[in-house]
C-alpha cells in the first residue's frame, strides 16, 4: 500500500492549529499500569494529534498538549478505566480557526 | 446568573443547539445557552455540506448575511483504487437557481453567525463556559453546574446538544457512551488556493461548487469515506472510518489522510495549496437503532449527541437543525399550553421528529451499518479494485478481443467473490437499502 510519499510528522499539521493550553492541568490522564491494554497501544497509533507515546519501559503516556479533543481515545479507552477522560476548561483546548 | 431560572438551558452552540435556542428565544422563551469553546465553532469541524432547505425553516432569509462559500452544481463518487478511480458525475445547471439547496460552509465562521442571530433573538449566549454535570432532583433534570462556579443554574427544561462526543447525557446515566462500533473518526485539513485556480481545477464559473466523495482501497479495508469540499478559496478535504476498525488495524488516521492527498486522482486537485488546519472529530455511524431515549423529566437531546446522523447520506448538520428546531418547538408548544416539562409532556418532541425527515430517513436506512460494517473489505477493498479492473478492461484498446476482456471481468469477480457471494452482498446491499 502507497506510504505518505513525503516523510510525515504530525507535529508539523498541528503546528499550523492553534491551542491555548491549560498548562499543569491535563483534561485526559492515563491510569499507571505495567502492561498496556490493547487499545492503549492502539492509541498510540491511531490518535490523530499522535499524543500517546510508548515510553522505553513499554507503558503508555499521554502528553494531550496537541489534542483534537475528538473523544477517540475517550470512546475506546474510557469505559475499562485505562483512561480519563475531561473536556478542557471553557475556552482552553484546541480553537479551530475553520473547523 | 444565581436566583434566575431559565425556561430552558441549552447544552452547546453546535448545529442542534443553535437551532433550538433560535427557535425557543425567537419564540419568547427564557434561553441561556453555554458553549465550552471560545467562540461558537471553535471547537466543531465539519465537510462541509449545507442544506438550505432546513435552515431555511428556522431563518428563512439566511441568504441575506450567512457565510456561504459556494452552491453546488456538480458531485461526483469515486470508487478508488491504488491507482485509479471509477465514477460517477452528476453536473447540472439546474443547480444555478436563485434559491440553491446547499452550499459548502466553513463551521467556524457559520457557527459565529448563527450564534449572532441566537443572541438577537433575546437567549443568553455564555462562551468559554463548560457544563460539567446535569442537577437532578428526584430523577429529574432540574439544570447545570458549569466550571465558572459550583452553583446550580436552574432552568425547566435542559436541551442537549453536546454533539458526537457529549459527556454530560452520558455521566447522567440519561444515555450511553458511543461505542467504538457506533462512532467513526473523521481528520481533515483545509487547503487555500485562489479563487481562479479552483474555478479552473473543477471546470466552476461564479460561485458554483464541485464535491467528490470517494471510497475504496484508500481506506485500506475499514469502513471509510473520504471528501473533498471546493469552498471560495480553499479545499476541505479529509477521510473517516469507524473507530473500532482503527483500533483492529492501527492504522493512522493522519497516514491514510496524507496516501488520500497523495493518490494520483487528487493530487493535482490540490497542487500547490497552503494547508491551514489539521482537525478531527467523530461522526455518529450507529444510525437508527443506536438511537438512544430521547427525553425525559427536564431534559432533551438532540442532533449527534442523540447520533441524529445519516453516514449513508453524509448527512448530519441538517437533521441537527431539525430536530433542534423540532426540540425548541415542541418546548414552546409544552409550555404555553401550560403544560410542566414532564416526561410525558415532552413527549410530544419525540412525536413530532418521528414525523418528519430525519427518523424516517434514519429508519429506511436501520440495517446498513450493520451491513457495511461486517463486510468492509468487500465493500471497500475488493470491489473498488474490481470495479477498477472492470474499467481497464473496457477502456483498453490493445487488440484483445472484447468478447475475452468481458470474460476477464466476470472471472475476476467470481474469482473475488464467488457466485454465491455477489449474489448476496447484491441482495443484502438491495435489502438494506429499500
Ligand atoms: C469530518 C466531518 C464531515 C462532515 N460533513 C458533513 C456534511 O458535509 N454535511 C452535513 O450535513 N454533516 C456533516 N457532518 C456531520 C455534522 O458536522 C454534524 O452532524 C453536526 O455538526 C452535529 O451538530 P450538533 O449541534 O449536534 O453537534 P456539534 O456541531 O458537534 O456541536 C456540539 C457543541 O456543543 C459544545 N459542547 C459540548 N459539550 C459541552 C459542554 N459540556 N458544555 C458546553 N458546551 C459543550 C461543543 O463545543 C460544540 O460547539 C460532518 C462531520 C464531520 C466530523
Ligand atoms: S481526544 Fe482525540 S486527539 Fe485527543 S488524545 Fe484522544 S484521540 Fe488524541
Amino acid at each position: 500500500m502507497t506510504v505518505a510519499v513525503t516523510k510525515l510528522r504530525v507535529e508539523d499539521k498541528l503546528f499550523q492549529n492553534r491551542y491555548l493550553v491549560d498548562q499543569g492541568r491535563p483534561h485526559i490522564k492515563v491510569r499507571p499500569h505495567e502492561h498496556p491494554s490493547a487499545n492503549l497501544l492502539a492509541l498510540t497509533r491511531i490518535c490523530p494529534a499522535k499524543c500517546y507515546e510508548l515510553n522505553d519501559k513499554g507503558q503508555v503516556e499521554i502528553a494531550a498538549d496537541g489534542c483534537m479533543e475528538c473523544g477517540t481515545c475517550r470512546v475506546l479507552c474510557e469505559a475499562s478505566g485505562d483512561i480519563t477522560w475531561n473536556y478542557p476548561r471553557g475556552g482552553f483546548g484546541v480553537l479551530f480557526k475553520f473547523g | 446568573m444565581s436566583g434566575e431560572k431559565f425556561d430552558a438551558i441549552v447544552i452547546g452552540a453546535g448545529m442542534a443547539g443553535n437551532a433550538a435556542a433560535y427557535t425557543m428565544a425567537s419564540r419568547g422563551l427564557k434561553v441561556l445557552q453555554l458553549e465550552r469553546g471560545e467562540y461558537p465553532g471553535s471547537k466543531n469541524v465539519q465537510g462541509a455540506i449545507m442544506y438550505a432547505n432546513m435552515l431555511e425553516k428556522i431563518i428563512p432569509n439566511f441568504r441575506d448575511d450567512a457565510p456561504l462559500e459556494r452552491h453546488l452544481v456538480e458531485q461526483r463518487f469515486w470508487m478508488m483504487d491504488d491507482t485509479s478511480h471509477v465514477g460517477i458525475q452528476y453536473r447540472s445547471d439546474d443547480f444555478n437557481e436563485s434559491t440553491p439547496e446547499r452550499y459548502t460552509i466553513i463551521r467556524a465562521q457559520f457557527d459565529r453567525w448563527f450564534s449572532r442571530k441566537v443572541r438577537e433573538a433575546g437567549a443568553t449566549v455564555l462562551c468559554e463556559t463548560t457544563a460539567t454535570e446535569l442537577a437532578q432532583e428526584g430523577g429529574k433534570v432540574i439544570g447545570v453546574r458549569t466550571d465558572r462556579t459550583g452553583d446550580v443554574i436552574l432552568a425547566d427544561t435542559v436541551v442537549l446538544a453536546e454533539g458526537a462526543n457529549g459527556l454530560l447525557g452520558a455521566r447522567a446515566g440519561l444515555r450511553q457512551t458511543p461505542t467504538s462500533e457506533s462512532v467513526a473518526l473523521a481528520v481533515k485539513e483545509i487547503h487555500f488556493l485562489p479563487e481562479d485556480v479552483i474555478d479552473q481545477r473543477f471546470g466552476l464559473h461564479g460561485n458554483e461548487g464541485c464535491v467528490i466523495e470517494a471510497a475504496g482501497t484508500i481506506s485500506r479495508g475499514m469502513a471509510g469515506l473520504a471528501f473533498l469540499y471546493t469552498n471560495k478559496e480553499s479545499i476541505s478535504l479529509g477521510i473517516g472510518c469507524l473507530v473500532s476498525d482503527f483500533a483492529a488495524t492501527c492504522e493512522s488516521p493522519y497516514e491514510l489522510l496524507e496516501a488520500f492527498k497523495n493518490h494520483p486522482s487528487i493530487k493535482h486537485l490540490i497542487a500547490d495549496s497552503e494547508v491551514k488546519e489539521y482537525a478531527a472529530h467523530l461522526i455518529p455511524e450507529g444510525g437508527y437503532k443506536a438511537i438512544p431515549a430521547l427525553f425525559g423529566d427536564g431534559w432533551v437531546v438532540v442532533g449527534d449527541a442523540a447520533q441524529l446522523n445519516n453516514a449513508v447520506h453524509r448527512e448530519g448538520s441538517n437533521l441537527a437543525m431539525t430536530s433542534g428546531r423540532i426540540a425548541g418547538e415542541a418546548i414552546f408548544e409544552v409550555k404555553s399550553r401550560g403544560g410542566r416539562m414532564t416526561k410525558r409532556n415532552l413527549a410530544l418532541y419525540k412525536t413530532m421528529l418521528d414525523d418528519s425527515f430525519v427518523i424516517k430517513d434514519l429508519r429506511k436506512y436501520k440495517d446498513m451499518p450493520a451491513l457495511l460494517h461486517t463486510n468492509s473489505r468487500n465493500f471497500f477493498m475488493t470491489y473498488p479494485k474490481l470495479m477498477s479492473e472492470a474499467s481497464k478492461n473496457f477502456m483498453r484498446v490493445d487488440g484483445t478481443p472484447k468478447i475475452e476482456n468481458e470474460r476477464a471481468t466476470t472471472a475476476a469477480f467470481i474469482k473475488a467473490r464467488s457466485r454465491w457471494g455477489l449474489v448476496s452482498d447484491a441482495v443484502r446491499l438491495a435489502l438494506a437499502w429499500r
